[in-house]
């Protein structure tokens, strides 16, 4: 909403300076989101051609004399326009006025103009910088005073608001002109609307009847005949332009003036074109009507429309009809002032996408107290600006009408949300700047009448915010809550994802967090079972559904990322995947994932640049693991998205909680990969949860000495390695078993492999033997062999 | 055999002043103080010398033997020092191999210092990350608990118990993620901002209430430099007897403060949230400019970050909190915005679009 300060300033005085003024209407709520000055105007006054004649030397040209309030001056002036008569724009040489053609600045120079020496030059509106208009000179209205510096007369400053959609009073200037009287501790002063009646009542002329009450609370009409539709003058359209409008002719800027000064919007049709006098207000049958900007619009039984006896002639609200457009010809006009439904009117502007100046403050739910003041005020103007007469009497059918009860307010109330007293008086005093009308019941309430404009005022706290923002929010005390805390509810989720996280960044690996949204194609890619949540309204096909894997959002940042890293990439993400359930909100279900591949270790001069493989991934997964307390098995899995032979499942307690692989070349070409090979790994966090829960109980340092064996055995290539190390590790007196080798090839025979354990022999409680650790030692030999049928490698 | 000794002592003195390193130090000893050595052999055989003899001999060679002891000790330490000032001595970068019997490494010295070091995988967690910690931390320490809730919600969590209505032009203020469902069902979305966590969290707890909600929102928007259409949000709300606008005053003054530092002003101006009365922006002076306007401040000096307001009477009462015994105040910020500011970020898509090299900074 665009408020020029010089309109609002026939409504209450203004003192302050711009700046002052619109940092008080932010504080309050209104925020000022720019200042747009008009003028800086040098040079230039107002003058009226008093005289007029033809060029001696060009057809086209006069010469215009103007009176400059005593001092008289004669100009060359091409514009067909002027008159004797006129108050114009006079710039003397030197004034700076933008060029028409180029749009920069120039100063105006002395010049002759075929042969004619020019004084000064009468200004169009282009070149003052008001507008685009250039057909011809700017005519000021008669009472602007000659002499005076333009910029004294017409330089102003006009505030951009952003009206919040609570406020639709303040769509107007009358309105925000309250919000000024109330922050500044002036009187508002509102416009007379009083005006001459004539002619036959309105009553015999024209009807109006409401079908549906529930969506049209309330209809007003006047009159006007032996109209004549012509320009407004120019005060008006500088005001309608100012505020951003167009203006059209003296009947539509009056409508567009007045919702603007008043907040209501109104509409005028061309009285000729509306069949059988009559105004029906109804829900639209399956008909259609071409608006005011000329496209057909389908009708649908949801909608308000104004009828005539015979069709639709506007849709209610939104946007009048085209057949009963006011033009030139038009001699009579009907005004309409109504109330309307805001869910509806809403309704039916989104289902048009048609957000008009009516609909966007019908949508917010004005005043059914509005359209008569509204009416009265453009009745008056357009009759006034028209030359029409006012048929007697206005229609005004008003089956909505409420009765608004008052507000009970005690000064507790506002203590116990404001946490400060305000006295009495001064409540009473900061409501009734605004408007509010307030009665004393008893010392500490009051009865707070609501003006009718504010509809969004309903209750006591309503009233509690008024008070808070006049007084000023910085003007309230800071306090930090006083209260007991509440009871601690442990969230073992949150914790366990932070301790996961830290984890895994101090293993080398760089947190991502990815959309949530992906496509059905990428999850296709990389999931057998792509289910998911599909959105509606997605903007593009790559965030059309909801992932229900971390994978797609990982391996395209791998992607993105590969083309300009040329050592490794660790990535891991600890986020929701969303899985569908019938009929109810999908289960949101924590998930971590990763992904490694490049150089184990950055290029650098010591040398080491080996590609990490699968037990670099498997190393990751222990470490976190071993930091949780979790003891995982590995498993091998049949899981396609991984190559054969590099993937596994991650078993804990006998639950799978996770699988970790090379990603299969299939994929990785797929998700536009070129990096190989590349690993990944998926755990549930939410399997992975209880086994963390384990409470943590220290175990004494061992004090008795260690004894290492070494164990060299060769099994069937098959048997897994972990295998043969459960059994070492099974032995009592055995406390800890590291594989440091692993061999197949030519030193063993074919099909067989050589594993050789360090093994440490502790004791808790003794200082062990040789003998005991050897009888040991042998009958793990021996398990090794009759189970496994390994033999000790020599 | 007293005159063997003072033989062995003198033999043994010259031989020590010419010892120039620790390794002919310890065959030193080995000769003078080793097993196989002359005075052990005298010290051995002393028993099958007569008594008076035995006696006499025993004291000197015992005498003896501590003086070499003394002196091996010293002439050690004395060698030690030498070789530890001949390796001061040496420039940077030449490798110097120190005599035996240091205890440390054989040799000094890198062939250049400037050289780079080993390197060692590093990870960072995300931008985002690191700053939802670093504000839920500060809640935290004001006594508020963290708690998450579902991203895909019900119309009526997300907008209804806000009083947000079908039709409600607020509605424009959330543009809207809707979520396929069978006809009939009740109408899903993304959530489109934290606060239906307000409503979740007061229907399954009774007050007091100190809660924080950071996660995941979602805006069907089209994306550019300050849009995007999946960002963080942090909630907040505190519910109890004794409440107030003062209360919220303080706890955001004394969050901003921590977050951005006790030299930015705070300013609390009146806004529209139509969950909340009254309704409260929290701005900071722009720290780019200092309060005189700027680009980043867009002329105003202020930088808006987070709403705020006292909980709606109709709110509580949705869930069935009794508005005349409870008041209560929230508050929401938008997350990404907040490193943008700090550091300088002029393009929110860097968050989730995950270029490393944008991540790595952080
Ligand atoms: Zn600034």
């Amino acid at each position: 909403m665009k408020a020029p300060i010089s309109w609002l300033r026939e409504y209450v005085e203004i003192a302050l300076h711009p700046e002052e003024l619109s940092d008080k209407l932010t504080m309050s709520g209104t925020e000022v989101s720019g200042l747009e000055a008009t003028g800086g105007w040098e040079n230039i006054v107002v003058g009226e051609v008093v005289a007029i004649a033809p060029h001696p030397n060009a057809d086209r040209l006069t010469l215009a004399t103007v009176d400059l309030g005593g001092e008289r001056l004669t100009s060359v002036c091409g514009a067909p326009n002027v008159d004797i008569g006129q108050k114009v724009p006079f710039a003397h040489s030197g004034a700076q006025l933008i060029d028409p053609e180029s749009g920069e600045l120039v100063r105006l120079k002395k010049e002759k103009i075929r042969g004619i020496a020019s004084a000064g030059m009468i200004c169009s509106e282009r070149e003052l910088g008001i507008s685009d208009r250039h057909e011809g000179i700017m005519v000021l209205p008669p009472d602007a005073p000659s002499g005076t510096p333009l910029n004294e007369y017409l330089g102003d400053t006009t505030l951009d608001l952003y009206i919040t959609p609570n406020r639709p009073d303040l769509l107007s200037i009358i309105g925000i002109a309250r919000e000024v009287a109330a922050l500044t501790g002036k009187a508002i002063n509102i416009p007379d609307t009083r005006y001459a009646e004539a002619g036959e009542s309105i009553g015999g002329k024209a009807s109006v009847e409401i079908r549906d009450p529930d969506l049209c609370p309330r209809y007003c009409a006047t009159l006007i005949t032996d109209a004549k539709v012509g320009p407004s003058p120019p005060w008006l359209e500088q005001r309608l332009l100012a505020c951003g409008m167009r203006p059209i002719n003296n009947i539509v800027d009056v409508t567009n003036y007045v919702m603007l000064e008043h907040g209501q919007p109104l509409h005028a049709f061309d009285f000729e074109k509306i069949s059988e006098k009559r105004i029906i207000v109804r829900r639209a049958r399956n008909e259609s009507i071409i608006t005011l900007d000329g496209m057909v619009r389908d009708l649908s039984s949801d909608m308000l429309v104004i009828a005539d006896g015979q069709r639709p002639v506007a849709i209610a609200g939104v946007m009048g009809g085209a057949g009963s457009e006011v033009t030139e010809a038009t001699t009579a006009v009907l005004i309409e002032s109504a109330n309307f439904n805001p869910a509806s009117i809403r309704r039916t502007s989104i289902k048009f996408k048609l957000g008009s100046e009516a609909s966007l403050r019908f949508e917010k739910g004005l005043s059914a107290e509005l359209p008569l003041q509204a009416l009265r005020r453009a009745t008056q103007m357009m009759a006034e600006l028209s030359g029409g007469k006012i048929a007697r009497g206005i229609i005004d059918v008003y089956p909505g009408k409420r009765e608004v009860k008052p507000i009970s307010l005690t000064t507790k109330q506002v203590a116990r949300i404001l946490g400060i007293k305000i006295a009495r008086e001064k409540v009473a005093k900061v409501l009734g700047s605004l408007g509010f009308q307030c009665e004393r019941v008893s010392p500490g309430e009051l009865s707070v009448a609501v003006p009718y404009w504010r509809t969004d005022v309903r209750l006591a706290e309503d009233l509690v915010e008024e008070i808070a923002r006049i007084i000023g929010y910085d003007d309230l005390p800071t306090t930090l809550p006083s209260g007991a805390l509440p009871r601690y509810k442990p969230d073992p989720m949150r914790a366990l994802i932070e301790k996961v996280s830290n984890i895994l960044v101090g293993c080398g690996m760089q947190e991502v967090i990815t959309y949530s949204l992906t496509s059905l194609a990428m999850l296709r890619k990389v999931t057998p079972q792509p289910a998911a949540l599909k959105v509606a309204n997605p903007i593009t096909t790559e965030q059309e559904c909801l992932r229900t894997t971390l994978r797609p959002g990982l391996l395209q940042t791998l992607s993105a990322n590969e083309k300009h890293e040329n050592n490794s990439i660790r990535l891991f993400e600890v986020g929701k995947v969303y899985l569908p359930r019938e009929g109810d909100l999908p289960e949101e279900r924590h998930m971590l994932s990763g992904v490694l591949c490049g150089t184990r270790l950055d290029q650098s001069w010591h040398g080491d640049s080996e590609r990490l493989d699968f037990f670099d991934a498997k190393g990751v997964l222990e470490t976190l693991m071993e930091r949780l307390g979790v003891a995982p098995r590995f498993e091998p899995s049949e899981d396609k998205t991984f190559s054969p032979g590099s993937r596994a499942t991650i078993v804990v307690g006998g639950e799978s909680v996770g699988t970790l692989g090379e990603l299969h070349p299939r994929v990785a070409e797929r998700c536009d990969i070129s990096s190989r090979p590349v690993y990944l790994f998926e755990i549930d966090l939410e399997r992975l949860l209880p086994a963390t829960m384990a409470p943590l109980k220290y175990r004494p340092i061992p004090k008795f000495p260690i004894t290492l064996r070494d164990i060299a055995v060769v099994v069937n290539e098959e048997i897994p390695s972990k295998r043969v190390q459960d059994i070492i590790e099974g032995s009592p007196l055995v406390s800890r078993v590291t594989l440091f080798d692993f061999y197949t090839g030519k030193q063993v025979p074919e099909g067989k492999k050589s594993l050789a354990f360090r093994v440490l022999y502790q004791s808790p409680s003794r200082t062990l033997t040789d003998e005991e650790v050897n009888r040991a030692q042998q009958e793990i030999v021996s398990r090794l062999s009759r189970e496994l049928g390994a033999t000790l490698r020599q | 055999m007293l005159e063997k000794l003072a033989e062995i002592k003198s033999k043994a003195i010259d031989e020590l002043s010419s010892l120039s390193d620790l390794r002919e130090l310890e065959a030193w000893r080995v000769r003078y103080l080793g097993k196989k050595s002359e005075l052990t052999q005298i010290l051995r055989g002393l028993a099958s010398l007569p008594l008076e003899e035995r006696k006499a001999v025993s004291a000197s060679a015992n005498e003896l033997k501590a003086f070499f002891e003394t002196s091996h000790r010293e002439n050690k330490e004395s060698l030690k020092e030498r070789a530890y000032q001949e390796m001061e001595a040496a420039t940077v970068g030449r490798q110097i191999t120190l005599p035996t019997g240091i205890p440390s490494a054989e040799t000094f010295g890198i062939p250049d210092v400037t050289l780079p070091g080993r390197p060692i995988p590093l990870g960072r967690l995300h931008p985002t990350t690191q700053m939802l910690c670093r504000i839920c931390d500060i809640f935290v320490a004001l006594g508020f608990q963290v708690v998450e809730g579902p991203e895909v919600e019900w119309d009526y969590y997300n907008f209804e118990a806000l009083n947000i209505p079908p039709d409600h032009p607020a509605r424009d203020m959330f543009a809207t993620f809707w979520i396929e469902t069978e006809s009939g069902q009740r109408p899903m979305l993304l959530r489109t901002h934290t606060s239906p966590m307000q409503i979740r969290v007061m229907e399954r707890t009774q007050p007091p209430v100190r809660v924080v909600v950071p996660g995941k929102v979602y805006r069907y928007e089209a994306t550019d430099a300050t849009h995007e259409s999946m960002f963080y949000q942090i909630e907040g709300l505190a519910v109890d007897e004794h409440t107030t606008f003062s209360d919220l005053k303080g706890t955001l003054y004394e969050f901003a403060k921590r977050l951005f530092g006790e030299e930015r002003r705070v300013r609390f101006r009146c806004d529209y949230f139509p969950f909340v009365e009254p309704g409260v922006e929290m701005a900071i002076d722009c720290m780019a400019c200092g309060g005189s306007g700027c680009r980043l401040c867009s002329g105003t000096g202020w930088i808006e970050i987070l709403g705020a307001g006292m909980v709606h009477p109709d709110v509580l009462r949705r869930v069935n909190y009794d508005p005349e015994v409870y008041t209560g105040f929230a508050f929401g910020l938008g997350l990404e915005r907040i490193p943008m500011l700090l550091y300088g970020i002029d393009d929110i898509r860097l968050f989730y679009s995950n270029d490393l090299r944008f991540l790595r900074q952080f």
